[in-house]
């Protein structure tokens, strides 16, 4: 997946669409991540971070008995098994070195799970730097755990209660606070999504977990896998995993909820700081996703996605909540693995097509971008 | 178009009557209402250009106003509950036409628009009596496609600045602008403060420099006094969550007005 234009596009998608009080801002990030990723002291530091603070390389881990049921080869690789339990730890890393090289001294996020929120409190303190989490009230309500996590870890958790008090509305949030603190604050997004430079330069903080597991599967199958999946809310870990093998021959499936499927049911448009698809209705205005996962309950998706759908690189297809909850039922029986919500999602659109749209004995590899503890609670009230 | 098409097409035009007003000494006084909050907005409008607005703006409400604040969201999504589009603000507006005799600018988020086309936004507003248009997240730079569609129907593209905006970027915003230059005047959303920023009289007399536009300046302009003091260097100011909160808190047009009217009096008496 390449860079993107001087204007922040793939394809017809990206761009940066913010107020002008924001607009300096964005070019200052771009130029210092530009310059940043080009140091190579910033990608040792960074290299380092990942390995000794946040554990990295995670596993590429087989799954003997999920595999002989499904009738595929399925490797997953391992995002829960970080610092923090998510994916979102990578980014946050990178993000928090570069606001540290900018003299920054204030994080803050959008989060819906609060994953990547509690990746930002992780980061922020660290860094020894202030950390503020937007977070829709009924997000506070479904992930009350990680709403205490963030707070044991110093950060002022914000509950957002405009709109539909969920992730789309903490970007809102987050972004008219970022208006007001842009001086001395980094805004730490969380995803593919936003004005130019943050798809890319997300995608970049997060290609670590496709450029580890394409070096995987040579080493362990000798070539690429026949499919590669991830579960897609604003796209970080699918892309982030895409931008490892979209140059080979594997056939890239992104699995979206039924009730935010951005790509299968949007129309173009432009929110948040972007042009990608986006759930709407006919006048524009910006519809509620309804999804049982917090992190993935987002109308919207990274432009770079929209684009590989528009040309045809990558797949997106969508799953129930009910395919969902059986997903992490199946994977925690079989594997003795407990997935959280989002990448469940990936797993149970992988048990629908396995024998069918995913041939018998296709090599599959499957980014589980997060762990379950989260979701217990959840679960539990569900009646599971 | 009949023929009193035309004539709305004749007195819509939002910058040669700002520029009008100017000449004759008078600061500019532009009063935001959100289309739709109460059922008889309209009136609203009526009223505040008897209470001395020089043209008023318009906000079509968004789902996602990110450049707003909470008394502005609140409008928004009173209105948008009471089943707004964008499609019956214009209506209304094309209704009211001839009666609200000061020149009228819409401001809106650019999904709207652009989920409409372009051109055809550009057409609906000219053909509803409007001269201009804020589109507070289209910066300069992702601007050009409206801009041009906006030219061609005879709409003005009002363009905003911001305290941050450098010098290089302010001198092309300010070219690219018509209708007026909206003066950002803090680092914030809209909302009402307390002080007046020292940052509104900056970018204010920074846009100066670089145009003869009438340079208004909008977001955190709160108080008659605080208009006034602005104005010493700015051509005039947009006033929005002051007067939204009234209109929120149940004071009808004639409260509307009341408050209009005192921001006149101070920017009369400079
Ligand atoms: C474990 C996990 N996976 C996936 C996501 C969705 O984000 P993205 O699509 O950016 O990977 C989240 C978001 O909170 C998450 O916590």
């Amino acid at each position: 997946m390449g860079d993107p234009d001087p204007t922040g596009r793939f394809g017809d998608f990206g761009g940066r669409f913010v107020p002008e009080s924001l607009v300096p801002a964005c070019a200052e990030l771009e130029v210092a991540f530009r310059e940043a990723w080009a140091d190579e002291t910033f990608r040792a530091r960074y290299r380092d971070l990942l390995s000794r603070y946040a554990g990295r390389p995670t596993p590429l881990t087989p799954c003997p008995r999920l595999s002989e049921m499904l009738g595929v080869e399925l490797w997953l690789k391992r995002e829960d098994l970080t610092h923090t339990g998510s994916h979102k730890i990578n980014n946050v890393i990178g993000q928090a070195l570069l606001a540290e090289r900018m003299g920054k001294r204030r994080l803050v996020a959008e989060t819906g799970a609060g994953q990547h929120g509690v990746a930002t409190a992780t980061a922020a303190a660290r860094f020894g730097m202030e950390c503020l989490v937007f977070m829709g009230k009924l997000d506070m309500a479904r992930q009350e755990l990680n709403v205490f996590r963030m707070r044991l870890l110093g950060a002022e958790v914000v509950p957002v209660t405009s709109g539909s008090a969920t992730l789309k509305d903490a970007v809102n949030e987050a972004m008219r606070h970022w208006v007001a603190t842009v001086a001395d604050t980094h805004y730490c997004l969380g995803s593919v999504m936003g004005p130019h430079p943050y798809p890319w330069m997300v995608r970049e903080f997060q290609r670590v977990v496709g450029d580890e597991a394409a070096a995987q599967c040579r080493e362990e199958l000798g070539r690429d896998p026949d499919v590669v999946i991830a579960c897609v809310g604003g796209g970080s870990n699918a892309a982030g995993t895409f931008a490892g093998f979209v140059d080979g021959p594997a056939r890239l499936v992104g699995v979206e909820p039924a009730g935010g499927a951005a790509i299968g049911r949007g129309l173009p448009g432009v929110v948040h700081g972007m042009r990608s698809k986006i759930l709407q209705d006919e006048e524009g205005q910006v519809l509620e996703a309804t999804s049982i996962s917090a992190g993935l309950d987002y109308p919207g998706v990274g432009p770079e996605h929209a684009h590989l759908a528009a040309i045809g690189r990558a797949d997106y297809v969508a799953v129930t909540d009910d395919e969902v909850v059986a997903a992490v039922r199946l994977l925690a029986r079989t594997e003795g693995i407990l997935a959280a919500l989002e990448p469940a999602h990936a797993l149970a659109w992988l048990a629908r097509a396995a024998g069918q749209e995913v041939p018998r004995g296709a090599t599959v590899v499957l980014t589980l971008s997060g762990r379950g503890d989260k979701d217990v609670a959840q679960l539990m009230e569900r009646g599971e | 178009m009949s023929t009193a098409g035309v004539a709305v097409g004749e007195s819509r035009r939002l910058e040669p009557a700002l520029r009008r007003q100017r000449a004759l000494g008078r600061k500019l006084l532009v009063p935001y209402v959100t289309g739709g909050m109460l059922t008889d907005w309209t009136t609203v409008l009526a009223a505040l250009a008897t209470a001395g607005a020089d043209a008023i703006e318009v906000g079509i409400p968004f789902s996602d106003p990110i450049m707003d604040g909470p008394v502005i969201q609140e409008a928004s999504d009173r209105a948008l509950a009471a089943g707004t589009t964008p499609q019956l603000v214009l209506a209304a507006l094309r209704h009211a036409g001839g009666e609200i005799g000061v020149p009228l600018a819409v401001m809106t988020y650019y999904n709207l628009v652009d989920r409409a086309g372009l051109d055809r936004f550009a057409a609906d507003l000219a053909a509803s009596g409007v001269g201009g248009a804020i589109l507070p997240d289209l910066p300069l730079d992702e601007s050009a496609p409206w801009r041009r569609a906006a030219a061609a129907a005879g709409v003005d593209q009002v363009l905003l600045a911001a305290p941050t905006t450098g010098e290089e970027r302010l001198a092309a915003i300010c070219s690219a602008a018509s209708g007026f230059l909206y003066a950002v005047g803090l680092m914030g959303v809209t909302g009402e403060r307390a002080d007046l920023a020292t940052s509104s009289l900056d970018v204010a007399t920074r846009a100066s420099r670089y145009t003869d536009l009438p340079v208004l300046v909008g977001v955190g302009i709160s108080t008659p006094d605080q208009a006034r003091r602005v104005c010493a260097v700015a051509d005039g100011v947009v006033v929005g969550s002051a007067l939204v909160r009234r209109l929120l808190e149940g004071g009808g047009p004639e409260a509307a007005a009341a408050l209009v009217s005192e921001f006149r009096e101070a920017l009369d008496a400079g």
